[in-house]
């Protein structure tokens, strides 16, 4: 036993916390192996918490790449049932603008429906009532069955579901070596972030889900994998400005894809080669601000006015294949590479490729493998049974309607974001009922939740399990009441360490979009944190840059 | 950044920048901790309410609409506006039988004048009090504003005449609280136009205003009194260039602010012209075109409320003025804070205990300035002190009124 009470020995240890990672960890251990999950960050750290939020019908992709579109429909259709309270079926649009080619309207119906997706022509006026907001100029549209799906929801699920099965889960530790044992991985020597102390941790298997940053961790066995590192840069409105998906109907491009998600709007993407040893800094260009604010304008004429509340950017691990500058005509396909046969590398494998839509197939996939060479007879359920937050007869509207008493917004936020697990949040005495995060309706109770059942370690983990600091103000009122409440947990110094942090990552994704009232906003926190607070005193001991990730 | 030269979305709620000062201005946060608040009920639920309309509150209908908020907010975010347009998009239960009684001032005004001392002594009893608590929910501790027995409207058509014979005129918006229940602040309007030299018009229809009926969601019925209203205001300003004035702030407010923010209906080219009579009066003092000159006996100790609707419209400092003027008056300047009535709210029996809670503070401080009486510019704030202060309460321009040496001013203004 290690010094967290874990064994020292499983059949199975997945490395990266990301969906895939999630999705493997909890597919491995619903067919019985006994698990880890180990990651350097916090889950959802990579490009799974860094994208659209976008429930891809497979539409987008239905031209270009007719497998991966029908893959994301069958997934589509399975996350719907397995993962309600993650996804929003909102519908989506294609529309064709007068710039673009109506011609390639047709194209796409027919490409959709070969990969069986339900995609309809519709007249503009009927898609310009379906979604207001969209660009009354529209020449053409087609409805789609897309949808939104909130990625760090998703992946919590799956690591909760996981642990119910068993499985044990490790994050802020970062695999700094592979063990190995006359060619074959036995296991992983794992750092502790917070104490520094290595761990070694045999297994019979292990699955590399580590994103972009598999290549890395491939390396450590002396496997090559040709990761294809491409940015994309998203902007996150401060409000729905969509209640529907809506996409370009043209060949993928840069900024075509409006998703509403939870309280606000993105836009995105931008497509650019980045060298592999910049994915661990991403920054947003004023350039790629300029191109989704232009590009967005015309689906969507009102983002010229709404207000930006950031913009971020995430690393599309996709294993190349040819010689794309853009890493658009490139499959968003599955790759599973069993090293055995691949690489003459016994007990070790890599899941990758995919995209979050398909993380369960992704997971299926590299389960049934593992499942295979650990000699494992046992049939994937994934695909039946319901997340955590989805199970039970409860669905949101009913679960509301059960209450007698009329419930406040942030009860109702609350059930939105943790589906039927809402139920272990306290509600009803005045502490757990007040708001810590405003904007976003995230009360004490829901805190107490997060920090007791979630793998909460930092603010920056609590946003993600909970929206805090997500909203109009970006954490200015609700961080430092927040920090209150993680100092009883961690500790005074931990805590303004990890304030200090937090306030620096919010301000990371401002910054590129500083103007007008998000400035103003900026400057008022600072004002708060540094004026008031003095958070900025140089005695301050910051936390390691482990909070940013 | 070429492409977003100005990120300010159409219902300006995301001008807010979180600071919070509206809650610390919000007279029913402070008392009633069922109450969001109203950054919470405003631009933050906002935000939700888009996502989905499931997200509305109904909290929300403890808000006021006295706007302090939106006089508080730096940002200059409408935050009570953004409230209220909530209130009567998404509050989808039918309005009560109370309620609609509550805010339809002019039909229960024409049916209470009728048989005014036959209303006012059954509103008295305790057991009239009694059932109206119990059977519609209007709160038993509340004291009814006296009806009149004769309107403001048939006492004036006999003057009318002789108003004519002025020179200069002015229009006089009544509002039904002059029209059913005090006649008397309309003679006293009437006293001091005619005093300096300006003869008053009726408007040619006049309805309730309608903040009743905003406050109690009955939309329709309010856009369509606001519709007849504009209609008889534009006339008056545009046709017969008169200016509309008033006594009420409520009412004046109503028309000025509510009725394009609220009720979609547009008061733009008459807008300026709809005044309180205070106001108008003031600015002519200042420019030297008329003078009030007042009787050398007039002694009193006199305390000023701004109501909440004042404050929002920036008009304190007109009627404060014209009260300090009078030579005799030994003034009480009472802090700027809601007296917790808001109209019919505090009629609510739900709401009873809100409002006298909101106003404590208030009463308290009008108790220990020992005044004769207490000026203020609306009519339900009159109710709300005169019941739980203990003071009578006056109209500024009944002030004036009584303040007054006519022959004085009459002689003062002839030209």
């Amino acid at each position: 036993m290690n010094k967290k009470g874990y064994p020292k020995s499983y059949d199975v240890i997945i490395i990266g916390a990301g969906a895939t990672g999630a999705g493997t960890a909890r597919d491995c251990a619903m067919r019985g192996l006994s698990t880890l999950l180990v990651e350097r960050f916090d889950f959802t750290a990579g490009a799974t918490g860094r994208n659209h939020g976008l429930l891809h019908s497979g539409a987008r992709y239905a031209v270009t790449d007719g497998e991966s579109a029908s893959e994301c429909i069958k997934e589509n259709m399975i996350l719907r049932r397995i993962a309600a309270h993650c996804v929003e079926e909102t519908g989506g649009l294609f529309v064709t603008l007068p710039e673009d080619d109506l011609d390639y309207q047709k194209l796409f119906i027919e490409s959709c429906q070969k990969a069986g997706i339900d995609a309809k022509a519709l007249d503009p006026a009927e898609a310009i009532a379906m979604e207001p907001a969209v660009n009354k100029d529209i020449i053409g549209a087609v409805t789609v069955p897309d949808g939104a799906v909130d990625p760090f929801r998703l992946t919590t699920a799956n690591v909760i579901d996981a642990r119910r099965h068993g499985a044990d889960v490790l994050t802020y530790h970062e695999v700094v070596g592979l063990k190995m044992s006359n060619g074959r991985v036995t296991g992983v020597e794992v750092q502790d972030r917070s104490t520094g102390d290595i761990i070694a941790i045999e297994s019979r298997l292990v699955i590399n889900a580590g994103g972009i940053w598999g290549h890395g961790i491939a390396a450590k066995a002396g496997i090559r994998i040709n990761m294809f590192p491409a940015k994309g840069a998203l902007l996150i409105f401060g409000h729905r400005v969509n209640n529907v998906v809506i996409n370009r109907c043209r060949k993928p491009a840069d900024a075509d894809i409006l998703v509403p998600g939870d309280t606000i709007s993105l836009i995105g993407t931008t497509s650019s080669r980045v060298p592999y040893d910049s994915v661990d800094n991403m920054d947003v260009t004023q350039e790629e601000v300029d191109v989704l604010l232009r590009e967005g304008i015309k689906i969507a004429p009102s983002l010229a006015y709404t207000r930006i509340l950031r913009a971020y950017a995430g690393v599309r691990p996709l294993i190349a294949s040819d010689n794309d500058p853009s890493g658009r005509s490139i499959s968003r396909g599955i790759v599973c590479l069993d090293h055995a046969t691949r690489d003459g590398v016994e007990g070790f494998i890599t899941i990758s490729g995919g995209k979050l839509m398909t993380y369960r197939l992704m997971a299926q996939w590299a389960t049934d493998l593992a499942c295979k060479k650990l000699g494992v007879d046992a049939v994937c359920l994934t695909a039946e049974k319901p997340l955590p937050g989805s199970d039970g007869a409860k669905d949101r509207k009913q679960t509301a309607k059960s209450h007698i008493i009329e419930l406040s917004t942030d009860q109702k936020a609350a059930l939105g974001r943790h589906g039927s697990l809402a139920e272990e949040i306290k509600f009803g005495d005045d502490i757990d009922d007040s708001l810590v995060c405003e904007c976003e309706q995230v009360s004490v109770g829901e805190i107490k939740y997060a920090i007791d059942k979630l793998h909460v370690n930092n603010l920056v983990n609590l946003r993600r399990r909970t929206r805090l600091g997500m909203g109009t103000c970006q954490g200015g009122i609700c961080a430092c009441r927040a920090s209150a409440i993680m100092a009883k947990r961690f500790g005074n110094v931990a805590a303004l360490g990890d304030l200090r942090s937090f306030v620096n990552e919010r301000w990371k994704g401002m910054r590129p979009v500083g103007w007008g009232q998000t400035l103003v906003e900026a400057d008022f926190a600072a004002w708060i944190y540094e004026g008031v607070g003095g958070l900025d005193a140089g005695d301050l001991k910051s936390t390691k840059n482990d909070a940013l990730k | 950044m070429e492409y977003q030269l100005k990120n300010i979305s159409r219902d300006n709620f995301e001008q807010c920048i979180k600071c919070t000062v509206c809650t610390v201005y919000c007279p029913v946060l402070a008392v009633n901790p069922d109450y969001p608040g109203p950054k919470q009920a405003g631009p933050d639920g906002e935000r939700y309410r888009l996502k989905n309309p499931e997200f509305y509150d109904m909290a929300l209908k403890y808000c006021l609409n006295c706007k302090r908020c939106e006089v508080a907010c730096p940002s200059n975010v409408k935050i009570g506006d953004i409230i209220q347009r909530a209130r009567l998009k998404y509050d989808k239960k039918p309005v009560k039988l109370r309620d609609r009684i509550l805010a339809e001032t002019d039909v229960m005004g024409t049916l209470a004048t009728t048989a005014a001392p036959i209303a006012n002594f059954m509103l008295k009893l305790p057991v009239v009090k009694s059932a109206m608590h119990s059977v519609i929910g209007v709160d038993r501790h509340r004291t009814f504003p006296r009806y009149s027995g004769r309107t403001f409207e048939s006492w004036f058509r006999k003057q009318a005449d002789a108003q004519e014979t002025f020179k200069r005129k002015v229009a006089y918006f009544h509002g039904c609280y002059v029209n059913y229940n005090n006649p008397d602040l309309g003679r006293d309007f009437v006293k001091v136009m005619n005093a300096v030299g300006y003869g008053v018009r009726l408007l040619e229809k006049e309805r309730c205003c309608g903040v009743a009926k905003i406050a109690n969601r009955l939309i329709d019925r309010a856009r369509h009194d606001a519709e007849i209203n504009m209609k008889s205001i534009r006339h008056a300003v545009i046709d017969e260039e008169i200016p509309v004035l008033g006594t009420s702030s409520t009412c004046m407010f109503t028309m000025r602010d509510e009725y394009p923010h609220l009720l979609g209906v547009d008061n733009a080219e008459v807008r300026d012209d709809m005044l309180l009579a205070t106001v108008f009066l003031c600015r002519l003092i200042d420019q030297g075109q008329v003078k009030l000159v007042f009787r050398k006996d007039y002694k009193k100790r006199i305390a000023y409320h701004t109501p909440c609707h004042m404050q929002k419209l920036g008009w304190g400092i007109y009627s404060t003025k014209l009260l300090r003027s009078i030579p005799g008056v030994d003034f009480v300047m009472l802090e700027s804070q809601c007296c917790g009535i808001a109209g019919t709210y505090g009629f609510k029996k739900e709401n009873y205990a809100t409002s006298q809670a909101i106003g404590r503070d208030l009463f308290e401080s009008i108790r220990e300035a020992k005044v004769d009486f207490v000026a203020t510019d609306c009519e339900t704030c009159k109710w709300q002190i005169e019941m739980s202060a203990g003071a009578s309460v006056l109209n500024p321009i009944s002030v004036i009124a009584e303040a007054l040496d006519v022959e004085a001013t009459v002689k003062a203004n002839q030209k």
